[in-house]
């Protein structure tokens, strides 16, 4: 613990990042900055590097250069103060387990070696499965959840983690209306208790209604700070390109309306 | 039958058979949730070169040497498929498959040049390939015992590491779980398995013995513990019937017939295991059909009143038929068991007729408004 703190006011500091996946550059040379306290949403067309760029954060790609820091620390030494929450197609949802099962594993790292959970970690996923409106299905077989629900056991599992700064990896894509309006206000509730939350979102439309902050990405970080000044219709075009047509005209149409974003 | 436990060979080979069943029941169940059902076979091909190595090495059919070159060459297998899926495009079932038939090529040039040679002991060694539990004995047991030992317990003691790499090994690293150690601690361990079970089923047959055990537990339970309990019985059961059987009947040999029960257990969960087995799917099927049969029913029916203006309208049962395509007396009869429809004459016609109850009226009006779906 000898190593100096770098950017210690930052929530998240990249910098110089290059990951690539068999030589073929997937992100390129991105510096970004996310201070504490903040919702932000990281978004950018399909391929864009999103995932990539969470992963290799979370050290599960090795970047080819760049440095990342957690509160002014490498991952690895930050990692009780952070929680994550994979997309929900990444596993395989009819493992033999049970939904508090899969929230409990959330305290796996705590627990350390050997150790199994018992009651007090029973209790942390039953509050955590609570927290998500999912207490009525602890013991459901997690291939016999909808997509939905699946959705916030996940949720939940991160919540047990009790982090400083949370990235998930697009929490609402294919969720009901009723557990998008769910996830959206538990984290709400995340940063009104000060943590970062750091979101890569699908959906442009409810960008500005969602998060504050905001980091528009397409293999190089394209544009990146408060959503009021972020999303704008070049921003956005320099991202997604032709695409951003049918885009513009349904959420431009309606700025005269008050986004609503910012926090509630 | 008793008289038959009590002999001394039977006794040694079937509690060879059930240490078989065990471990490579338990560490199956790990192999088949990674995806990573064929490594079982990989490794136990892999292992015919090994075997023939140790025999080279010992000079003799000397157990020990033997089963450690199989694991030696089996773990080396696993190596170069993490590695030619590492470091190249290859796809882990390419790889998997290129390891197994170059590994088993090299076993048979080995075998083959070793029975060429002329080395009194070297009869026993074509029997690795298809199995020879006779040939087990009591002083094997304590080798397959030792491996099965050690193997339950470093699942025992990795429980919950082994659970979580298994179904998420992205969160797993975020942890700063050492992911990579722990996937290679349980393919070396479905490599012990292997080796626990070469002399009783044979390189060939081994990845049935890894991968049977594991499928048939998955359909009667929802949690891993278990799973991973059911698959060593399952495999306790059909190694210990599999030696029994060859012991009463002359000629059929313990390591196929073992395969062969294993199977028929798998068949059976298949089939019958509760939620998940296909008669239980396809009884639910017939259920959902009929189901869906009687709301087009009520639905027809609801749709005639409407046009006649008439809630209390009589359909001619000959109508629905040609109406629906299919007969429908049998949907109407049970819908009638339900209180929804009621069979009514039309004077002057005789033919049968059907009319909605008011219930019926009121459930057709429920499926009407809802939306498609709306009941899943
Ligand atoms: N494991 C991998 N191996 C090779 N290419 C990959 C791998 N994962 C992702 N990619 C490629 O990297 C690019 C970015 O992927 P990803 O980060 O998943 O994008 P996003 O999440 O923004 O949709 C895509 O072109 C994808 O095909
Ligand atoms: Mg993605």
């Amino acid at each position: 613990m000898t190593e100096p703190l770098h950017e210690p006011q930052l929530a998240l500091h990249v910098e110089d990042l290059t990951v690539s996946y068999e030589g073929k550059p997937v992100l390129w040379d991105i510096d970004i900055d996310i201070p504490p306290g903040v919702m932000a949403a990281i978004v950018g067309p399909n391929g864009a590097g999103k995932s990539t760029f969470i992963k290799s954060v979370m050290g599960l790609v090795k970047p080819t250069a760049g440095h990342v820091r957690i509160f002014g620390r490498p991952y690895a030494a930050q990692r009780r103060r952070v929680g994550y929450v994979p997309q929900r197609s990444t596993v395989d949802w009819d493992f033999p387990t049970t939904a508090l099962d899969v929230v409990e594993m959330g305290l796996y790292g705590r627990l350390g070696w050997f150790r199994r959970p018992g009651k007090r970690e029973r209790q942390a996923a039953l509050h955590a499965l609570e927290q998500v409106g999912m207490q009525d299905f602890l013991d459901r077989q997690i291939s016999q959840l909808s997509g939905g629900q699946q959705q916030r056991v996940f949720l939940a599992r991160a919540l047990v983690q009790q982090a400083d700064i949370y990235f998930l990896d697009e929490p609402m894509a294919g969720v009901d209306a009723t557990t998008e309006r769910a996830i959206v206000d538990i984290l709400h509730r995340l940063r009104a208790q000060g943590k970062t939350v750091i979101v890569v979102h699908h959906d442009l439309q409810t960008v500005r209604s969602y998060f504050d902050w905001m980091v528009i990405l397409n293999v190089r970080a394209i544009a990146q700070g408060p959503v009021a000044t972020v999303y704008t219709p070049e921003n956005l075009r320099k991202a997604y390109g032709g695409q951003i047509a049918l885009i513009e005209r349904s959420t431009f149409a309606d700025d005269a309306a008050p986004a609503g974003g910012g926090r509630d | 039958m008793l008289a038959l436990l009590g002999d001394y060979t039977i006794q040694t080979v079937a509690m060879g058979a059930a240490l078989l069943g065990i471990s490579s029941g338990v560490l199956g169940c790990f192999a088949v949730l990674r995806k990573q059902s064929l490594l079982g076979d990989t490794l136990s091909h892999a292992a015919l070169p090994g075997i023939c190595i140790g025999f080279l090495i010992a000079g003799s059919r000397d157990i020990g040497t033997i089963l450690a070159g199989a694991l030696v060459t089996g773990a080396a297998s696993a190596l170069v498929v993490l590695l030619l899926t590492r470091m190249s495009r290859l796809k882990t079932d390419a790889a998997l498959g290129i390891a197994l038939s170059v590994s088993f090529a090299i076993g048979v040039v080995l075998l083959t040049h070793i029975q060429g040679g002329g080395n009194a002991s070297q009869g026993g060694l074509d029997s690795f390939l298809f199995g020879q539990a006779a040939a087990i004995l009591r002083g094997d047991l304590w080798i397959m015992g030792g491996v099965t030992l050690s193997a339950l317990a470093l699942v025992g003691l990795l429980w919950k590491e082994f659970k979580l790499v298994s179904f998420d090994p992205g969160f797993a690293t975020s942890l700063g779980l050492p992911v990579v150690a722990l996937e290679v601690a349980m393919t070396t361990m479905v490599a012990l398995a292997v080796v626990v079970g070469l002399q009783m089923v044979g390189v060939v047959l081994m990845t049935a013995m890894i991968v049977a055990p594991a499928v048939a537990a998955r359909q009667w339970t929802h949690s891993l513990g278990g799973m991973v309990t059911l698959a060593a019985l399952f495999g306790t059961m059909a190694g210990v019937s599999g030696a029994v059987i060859s012991a009463t009947v002359r000629g059929l040999s313990t390591g196929p017939l073992i395969v062969l029960a294993i199977s028929a257990i798998v068949l059976i969960s298949l089939v019958l295991a509760p939620g998940r087995g296909l008669a239980w799917a396809s009884l639910r099927r017939r259920r959902d059909r009929r189901r869906l049969a009687g709301r087009q029913v009520l639905s027809t029916l609801y749709g005639l009143a409407a046009e006649h203006g008439d809630q209390g309208y009589r359909a001619e049962l000959g109508a629905l038929d040609t109406f629906h395509g299919t007969p429908t007396r049998q949907t109407l009869q049970q819908l009638e068991r339900r209180g929804l429809v009621a069979p009514v004459t039309h004077a002057p016609e005789t033919t049968p007729h059907w009319e909605l109850t008011k219930a019926g009226f009121a459930e057709a009006r429920r499926i009407d408004d809802a939306p498609e779906g709306d009941d899943r």
